[in-house]
């Protein structure tokens, strides 16, 4: 405990003042209700469904994400510069996809090598020189943001493709407020269930020109996805259809749903399916779940997608280290949030200093995501991290490696009581004519005494997040 | 509306109004069981029941003997009958969940919570125990899945498909249980010698569609098969006849129309007519099995129509060479 960052103690004993008014509550209630108040929240999320698909064992079963009921809590002029640090990043991210997909001054420049932008397998070529509604290439980003200590701050990933968990943040908080009214009577907590609101105001604002009323869907792969609750979560909150690629053709250069009044006109897709399986005649040719011709009526900008195809050449773990560079370049400007410091294993002198370090560094696959493929050293046995060695050297180019960053704790329920858990937090940035977000996000924890890891399909849970006005 | 969403509310409701008959008649039949009869003529009670979905073949490859637990395994919870009551809930609820953004916080969570609620049961033992009780269950979860529909959800068209749903197949497995009933009286199955009276083998056949008070209050009359008939067939205001259903299906038919629907309308208003201005002494001077049979297929024919109308329309000329969209939801 005395090793990290506790979000609620200053030390064994002291209580931070935005945690006060929680800890006093949590004091006065009896040992067995906290109990029974978890116990329902389990009921009621399996009652309303809330549950996501774990890929792998058991394929095709539903499982919760387990909910931790003490909040993580954020002082608001904490927030305020976090969230001035996510609309610069977020900014820089959008001004840079612009520039790629056009001139690709920052290339020219040579602050980013052009071959690992023009040869990375996110890099769409076919969106060179499209123009997109607003230059806005990633209008929703989940960015992963961990802290080390007081006032530090670092962003593990950007996530600008189809990130995912917003839905969970939003029934998190209906969770407490139905469990714990009180709560919410002596905390001052900003509120989020405007998300659905925003978003939708976001999606409309990028419709393509001279459309006035635009028809939004939501796309989804369908029923049997990991996040499917979330989609239709947000297809229902927003009041748009979700669609899945077979409900949707395209004829005249423009994109249509099959509805039981017969086709009908649609102007802005949020997408929640990969770039691959968008078009099987753009991308995958195998691909059932997409729209054949999609491509060629987004790029006529006969229609809009959100987020952008193309958006992963910029949350790509190797371009990750750039993002710094990014912020000086478009705007000017020194970057609020840290950037983890990264050893891209394509150069030589990263890669033979990851090797000789991998028990204290933490290795990710280049184009993984959710956890899976990646080296947690400290937490990783001998055999483990030899294993591990021969992937890298098998295919250097596909990894990064960084330090294992001291992850900030809460104290969480867990088997044996009331103990400190490792946690991250993803805020969701919406961009459009304007850049901005509800206050705080997705807590996840890392339910695993001492693991890092806080993805749910790695048995990571949630907790409802406080923004604390005083 | 999608299509595809309005598809899925169409079979979750049939599904739902399946699962809710074939409660119905088991229930019946097990409390016919209590009354003193031969076991012929239980087995045939049992066979009749299987006759009604066309499930005997199917049955007699999986069961050695025609009793009520074998025949209550297969029709509540045998996975491979795809007309059990288990695989009708879990159908119901797996098209409720490819649209339940559609469906109110309520409905999905009335039809979630049967789902769960049907784990329980069929890992329990409340099926060999009180099959009276689970069917009672079964009965009720339907109810409160119309109930909650009713109560909550807006009436445009979600709602309409939801409806249409439920009078298809409801009209369906009224007609078939009819059917069933009547064919087996023929062959002398109401009338055993030495066994119970006719009365109750009528009886029974009402209260399986919850109509023995109603046809009481209608009648103030001895119960004739003749008016069993026409209470379930004819009778506009009794909530499971064919007519009440008939009439639900043109109102909604009208109300959903489309560019192309016109001539499923005129089909259904075709259909409607003939039992609106039928007597059923007429009927039954036709035949009433044979009435029957024209009319199931008549409704087969409506849910195709219907489908291909509305729920799978059919995409440009030159899509249709591509793969068709697969309607995983009938299944």
């Amino acid at each position: 405990m005395s090793t990290f960052y506790n979000e609620m103690y200053s030390d064994a004993t002291t209580v931070r003042p935005h945690y006060r008014k929680f800890d006093d509550w949590l004091s006065r209630q009896p040992p067995h209700a906290v109990e029974q108040k978890r116990a329902e929240a389990e009921l009621i999320f399996r009652r309303v469904g809330i549950t996501f698909a774990v890929y792998g064992d058991n394929a095709g079963k539903e499982r919760l994400i387990p909910f931790d009921i003490i909040p993580r809590v954020i002082a608001a002029d904490e927030w305020a510069r976090l969230q001035a640090g996510l609309v610069q990043r977020v900014s820089a991210l959008n001004l840079f996809l612009h520039d790629v997909y056009h001139e690709q001054r920052i290339l020219k420049e040579g602050l980013i090598p052009a071959e690992q932008i023009l040869k990375n397998a996110q890099y769409r070529p076919a969106m060179q020189g499209v123009n997109v509604a607003s230059n806005i290439y990633a209008h929703i980003a989940g960015v992963d943001i961990v802290r080390a200590g007081e006032g530090e701050f670092y962003v593990l990933e950007d996530n600008l493709r189809v990130p995912s968990g917003v839905s969970y943040m939003l029934e998190n908080r209906k969770m407490m407020m139905r469990l714990f009214p009180d709560l919410f009577e002596c905390n001052r907590i900003a509120p989020v269930e405007h998300y659905p609101d925003l978003l939708l105001d976001n999606l409309r604002s990028v419709a393509p020109q001279g459309v006035n009323d635009p028809t939004v869907v939501v796309m989804t792969p369908g029923m049997y996805n990991s996040a499917y609750f979330e989609h239709a979560f947000l297809a229902q909150q927003m009041g748009v259809a979700l669609v899945q690629g077979e409900d949707m053709f395209v004829a005249d250069n423009q994109v249509f749903m099959r509805t039981t009044n017969g086709p009908e006109r649609v102007d802005v897709i949020y997408r929640r399916i990969d770039d691959d399986y968008l078009d099987p005649l753009a991308f995958r040719a195998d691909s059932t779940l997409g729209v054949p011709g999609l491509l060629s009526v987004y790029r006529a900008g006969r229609v809009s997608l959100a987020n952008a195809i193309g958006t992963g050449v910029a949350d790509d773990k190797s371009i990750y280290p750039f993002v710094p560079e990014m912020i000086r370049f478009y705007l000017a400007e020194e970057p609020i949030l840290n950037n983890v410091p990264t050893y891209q294993c394509r150069k030589k002198e990263d890669l033979a200093y990851t090797l000789a370090n991998l028990p204290r560094l933490v290795v990710k696959e280049v184009h993984g995501a959710g956890g899976y493929g990646m080296l947690v050293g400290p937490a990783s046995t001998k055999a483990e991290i030899e294993a591990f060695r021969e992937r890298i050297l098998a295919h250097p180019d596909g990894y990064i490696a960084q330090p294992t960053l001291a992850l900030s704790t809460c104290p969480t329920f867990v088997s044996s009581g009331i103990a400190p858990r490792h946690l991250d937090l993803r805020p969701f940035v919406l961009s459009g004519k304007t850049v901005t977000m509800v206050p705080g996000g997705l807590t996840r924890v890392a339910l695993q005494e001492g693991s890092l890891v806080v993805n749910s399909s790695q048995g990571g849970g949630t907790k409802d997040t406080w923004i604390l006005e005083k | 509306m999608l299509s595809r969403t309005a598809d899925h509310l169409f079979w979750m409701a049939r599904y739902t109004e399946r699962a809710e008959n074939t409660a119905r008649m088991l229930d019946v039949r097990v409390q016919n069981a209590l009354l003193p009869q031969s076991t012929l003529a239980a087995e045939q009670g049992w066979r009749a029941l299987l006759g009604i979905s066309e499930l005997e073949p199917a049955f007699a490859v999986k069961y050695p003997a025609l009793t009520q637990p074998n025949v209550i395994d297969f029709m509540a919870r045998n996975p491979d009958n795809p007309s059990s009551i288990a695989n009708c809930l879990t159908a119901a609820r797996e098209n409720a969940r490819a649209v339940r953004g559609t469906l109110t916080t309520e409905v999905w969570e009335t039809e979630n919570a049967t789902w769960i609620e049907l784990q329980q049961h069929l890992r329990g033992s409340l099926l060999e125990q009180n099959p009276g009780k689970f069917f009672e269950w079964v009965k009720y979860r339907s109810h409160l899945s119309r109930g909650v529909t009713l109560g909550t959800m807006l009436q445009d068209k979600a709602f309409d498909f939801i409806r249409l749903g439920t009078f298809l197949e409801r009209a369906d497995n009224t007609a078939r249980i009819l059917d069933v009933k009547f064919l087996a009286a023929q062959d002398g199955e109401s009338v055993e010698p030495g066994g119970q009276p006719e009365f109750y083998y009528w009886a029974a056949l009402l209260r399986s569609v919850s109509a023995f008070e109603i046809y009481r209050k209608v009648y103030r009359d001895v119960i004739t098969p003749m008016r069993v008939a026409e209470l379930l067939m004819l009778h506009p205001k009794m909530p499971r006849s064919l007519m009440a259903c008939m009439d639900g299906i043109v109102d909604i038919l009208k109300e959903v129309h489309n560019e192309g629907s016109r001539d499923t309308e005129r089909f259904a208003g075709k259909l409607h007519a003939e039992l609106k201005f039928s007597r059923i002494e007429e009927i039954l001077e036709e035949g009433l099995h044979s009435y029957l049979t024209r009319f199931l297929e008549c409704i087969n024919e409506l849910g195709e129509r219907i489908s291909s109308d509305f729920l799978v329309p059919m995409k440009d000329a030159q899509e249709q060479s591509q793969a068709q969209t697969p309607v995983s939801s009938q299944t």
